[in-house]
């Protein structure tokens, strides 16, 4: 190798994660070359991360609009119209890699970043929601994961004081190197109090609030969240921010009250790509330029350079361009709440952004070219379905029919215990989920339940995903996913308003990862569109891969449903002795995608949801429920009718004694633990059995009569009677035990 | 009857404390910033909600303590006024001297959030008079809940009957299993020496409505007024 004293020239867009073809795009729009600085704008503001490059021609057929949406996808977050002029805003997003990287500061920081979206735009957050990915919990690898993401989401969520109220958590080999961490924010804001990032005025000051800038996460957006962990992550920690969630409790106190006094035009969070993205966004939405000097910003690190300050994403900081006349109170607010908050610059009417470092000018660009003007990737182009496509109707690989069934009680309590079941208290007992004095019904149940104080109506939400299904079909399994989000709300009584997603996938610029995105949208659109639900906010999460294997496509659903009258919900309960216990929607069940199948090695289609069956469904449920007939609901999920009936008696710790209902085709072992959508297991009065079988037939759903409430045992005749205090053992107990918590 | 509610950089009790007292008949609440707390004369009693006063990076309320609002609480106790302390408050009231003993990280190491059962075992404050002997249902959420003395200030305690309540089953017998935190002897909450100053891990404010699980804080919280009131039929919601 040769070396001589001439250094090469350094490739500015290489380095700040673009390609060719989009170096060109950059020097096209400035019809110049840019200098570094710019060039590391450019690639944060057009990395996948913020310009959601491969996914945005996909996104936009999401149906986005209905009678309730009050924002739609764009904003900070979505909201929808909970009537009397209240909104109720929210957004689920990913910050996987971070935590894959650094699990505790990783977890926490997602949580800081979601919280911040939701108070940019004036709400108070009220609750919060995670979906999480683990690998197999019995490896230390993963133990080390669950406990650092779980520790990191409980200490920022708890000291800032916003209740986590429902959750989903999968253990799946795939996600072993590669952890997925969710957040989900839910507030409600007053509808003349909402704040867009749009309302900037030419000639308005410009501050920067809250956590000084330090050299943390710089160029994390472009460089760790949009591209495939490669071996030793470690070296990606210092592109992992660190949180501070009291400074965040104060700056959204701070927030909240600029809000409610109205002295700013316009508010926008720091996150990913900090400063860059921040300014330019706010600009570009307010068709304005802006000009800030980076000297006036407020460092944690002696020496930084204007790059450094420009694309830090040290955590909870917050743009704010006062209201003209308004500064003094802005400046108040934030020494009120013991913040640091310095003016940056000044709103202009000259179209640019404009950094200036001692006088000189290090940056100038127009804020719609890093905002609006990456380039789009139609994945559609090279999408292939990897070999074999899976969703076929392959030869079981493995046979449970006429295998002997005095074993099955055994199987319950294994099953029950295992991690894709077992309860999940051991981990969200960290998670303060009653502060605020809001929540009615908590984590373990179908969906959270809120009221708001004042009034009568109240909120459902609750977060889910499918990826054992997706793995097979993504487009299945995102519709599922869909499906089973929106059931869980109906199973507390809740009409479904709409969605948020967050879709989790491996890398888009393979044709099997093109293919699984497009699926994915796809399934997530058909299902929306037949259950009647818009997506109003979300995020994608790409290059989701460990050594060259994509995760799983993981489309995580939050919903938020509504309840007319927050106390008369569906409760948490066994039900009576002497209720009968049904079965309402499909009784098509198979093991290849189940929990149960799981753990024989078996994971094959053919895998399929009925649309049309499950919005019926849905209606069936709030009709009944309306009609005051539902005493408890639960959905058939992770382990069968089995598993959904041993947690409807774990409730209250009553029995009950059943009989499966009978499908041609389906044998008992299937019958007991197989998995399908479109299954709900009611509870009602004997009574009311006759009204209920009319409202049935008349939404055209199938239901079965299963048996009774009553007694100390499940009992499924003829093959199954399990003490109720063994079931509530291994389900209570059996993931601390994997996770090597307690004996 | 007009009751302050602290709040420090951190807190997020207080406005949870608001709503409970809003169902008390005949109690008036105020918000006061710490820094606007230097007379707290015009109030009868004052709640230390809980929280993260400043992040409780150092240890739970050591910096609050350092607050003037701390100092003005401390003359305000003096003058026999009843004061409360749930969560952090409890803690703040501790390293403030005005309660005994000191609030250490839980004994699990995790921070833990759950429905509790505690005894009343005094009856001689503002917050439990009449309630001596029962056993309340409240939630906790704590990581740093684990009351703990050295053996001299824990028989002084127990001896002079300044501990005010106990974890407990369901029945009310103190086991080890009812202790969610690693407690001395299941200590929830302790008083003062003359009785109106109280701290408790315990949230009396989470449970003032049959919605939300459980009333038995309403029947701390309304023990403040002279005549104190039951809870509300409107507040019940049969299952």
């Amino acid at each position: 190798m040769v070396t001589g004293t001439m250094t090469a020239k350094p490739d500015l867009p290489r380095e700040a994660g673009l390609t060719p073809f989009e170096a060109e795009r950059v020097r096209a729009l400035a019809g110049r070359e840019p200098n570094p600085l710019e060039w590391a704008m450019f690639g944060a503001m057009w990395s996948e991360h913020c310009a959601y490059k491969h996914s945005r021609p996909l996104l936009r057929s999401l149906p986005s609009r209905g009678p309730r949406v009050a924002v739609g996808p764009g904003e900070n977050a979505g909201a929808v119209d909970l009537g009397d002029g209240l909104l109720c805003v929210f957004k689920v997003e990913s910050h996987n890699h971070p935590s894959a990287v650094e699990p505790n500061q990783g977890a926490a920081t997602g949580v800081g970043g979601i919280l911040r979206d939701v108070f940019a735009m004036g709400a108070r957050p009220v609750a919060l929601l995670n979906a999480l990915f683990f690998g197999d919990p019995s490896e230390a690898r993963t133990r080390r994961y669950v406990s650092g993401v779980v520790g990191g989401i409980g200490s920022y969520g708890n000291c800032v004081g916003i209740p986590d109220v429902a959750g989903h958590v999968s253990f799946e080999p795939c996600y072993a190197g590669n952890p997925l961490v969710n957040a989900m924010c839910v507030g409600l804001v007053r509808r003349e109090r909402l704040r867009f990032a749009n309302s900037a005025r030419p000639g308005s000051a410009v501050y920067l609030v809250g956590s000084d800038t330090g050299r943390d996460g710089i160029a994390g957006a472009s460089l760790l969240a949009s591209f495939e962990l490669g071996e030793g992550g470690e070296e990606h920690r210092p592109s992992v921010q660190v949180g501070n969630p009291f400074l965040e409790k104060l700056l959204m106190e701070a927030t909240l009250e600029l809000v409610e006094r109205d002295a700013a035009e316009a508010i926008q969070d720091l996150g990913a790509a900090g400063l860059t993205c921040a300014t330019s966004e706010v600009a570009a939405r307010s068709r304005a330029g802006m000009r800030i000097d980076v000297e006036t910003v407020p460092r944690r690190a002696q020496g930084m350079t204007p790059y450094e300050v420009m694309l830090s994403e040290s955590q909870e900081r917050m743009l704010v361009v006062a209201r003209p006349g308004r500064e003094r109170d802005v400046e108040d607010v934030f020494r009120r709440w013991e913040l640091h908050g310095v003016r940056i610059g000044t709103v202009t009417d000259d179209g640019m952004l404009t950094v200036t470092s001692a006088g000189e000018v290090v940056a100038t660009l127009e804020p719609r070219w890093l905002a609006d003007d990456a380039p789009e990737y139609d994945v559609r182009a090279w999408a292939e379905a990897p070999d074999p496509a899976g969703g076929g109707a392959a030869e079981p690989t493995v046979r449970t029919e006429g295998a002997p069934l005095q074993k099955v009680g055994l199987e319950l309590l294994e099953l029950l215990a295992c991690p894709a079941v077992a309860s999940r208290r051991v981990l969200y007992r960290t998670y303060d989920q009653m502060v605020g004095t809001d929540t009615v019904l908590g984590p373990g149940a179908d969906a959270g339940v809120l009221r708001m104080k004042g009034r009568r109506d109240g909120v459902a939400v609750c977060i889910d995903a499918q990826p054992r299904v997706a793995a097979i079909d993504p487009f299945v399994g995102a519709a599922s996913a869909v499906a089973e989000a929106l059931r869980n709300l109906v199973c507390v009584g809740a009409t479904p308003l709409a969605i948020t997603d967050c879709l989790n996938l491996g890398n888009p610029e393979r044709p099997a990862g093109a293919w699984q995105l497009e699926r994915t949208v796809a399934g997530v659109k058909a299902a929306c569109e037949a259950l009647g639900v818009p997506v109003v906010s979300g995020n994608v999460s790409l290059y989701n891969a460990t050594r060259g294997r994509d995760i799983w496509p993981t489309a995580v659903i939050g919903a938020v449903g509504h309840l007319a009258d927050v106390a008369s919900h569906i409760p948490v309960t066994s039900g009576r002795r002497g209720d009968a216990v049904l079965l309402a929607g499909s009784a098509a069940v198979s093991l290849g995608a189940s929990a149960y199948g799981a753990r024989l090695g078996m994971h094959e289609g053919p895998v399929a949801i009925d649309l049309a069956l499950e919005a019926r469904l849905h209606r069936f449920v709030l009709a009944a429920h309306a009609a005051g007939l539902v005493r408890a609901a639960h959905d058939r999920s992770e382990g069968g009718l089995a598993v959904a009936l041993a947690e409807l008696a774990l409730r209250d710790g009553v029995g009950m004694r059943v009989t499966l209902p009978a499908v041609r085709g389906i044998d008992r072992r299937v019958a007991l633990f197989g998995e399908g959508p479109s299954g709900v297991v009611l509870v009602v009065d004997p009574a009311h059995a006759d009204a209920l079988r009319v409202i049935a037939e008349a939404e055209g759903v199938p239901l079965w009569t299963l048996g009774a409430i009553g007694g100390d045992l499940l009992e499924v005749a003829p093959v199954l009677g399990v003490p109720v205090a063994s079931l509530a053992d291994a389900h209570g107990h059996g993931l601390a035990r994997t996770l090597g918590r307690e004996a | 009857m007009k009751v302050a509610l602290l709040r420090y950089p951190g807190t997020w009790s207080e406005r949870d404390f608001q709503h409970a007292f809003s169902l008390v008949p005949g109690v008036e609440t105020e918000i006061v910033w710490h820094e606007d707390a230097g007379d707290l004369a015009r109030f009868d009693a004052a709640i230390v909600p809980g929280g993260f006063s400043y992040g409780d990076y150092v240890r739970a309320g050591a910096i609050a303590r350092l607050s003037p609002a701390t100092k003005s609480l401390c003359r305000f106790a003096e003058e026999g006024r009843p004061v409360l302390g749930s969560c952090n408050g409890f803690q703040i009231l501790c390293e403030a001297g005005l309660l005994p003993g000191a609030l250490l990280r839980n004994a699990g190491l995790e921070y833990r959030c759950d429905w509790v059962h505690v005894r009343v075992e005094s009856d001689r404050t503002p917050w439990t008079r009449g309630l001596g002997g029962q056993v309340l249902r409240m939630p906790i959420g704590h990581g740093e809940g684990q009351w703990v003395a050295d053996a001299e200030t824990v028989a002084m305690v127990e001896a002079e009957g300044r501990v005010v309540f106990r974890y407990t089953d369901e029945r009310g017998a103190a086991t080890l299993e009812a202790n969610p935190n690693g407690s001395v002897a299941n200590i929830a909450g302790v008083r003062s020496a003359a009785g109106n100053v109280v701290g408790l891990m315990p949230h009396p404010e989470r449970c003032v409505e049959a919605l939300l699980g459980g009333t038995d804080g309403y029947r701390v919280l309304a023990n403040l007024l002279p005549e104190p009131v039951g809870t509300g039929p409107a507040l019940y919601m049969e299952r």
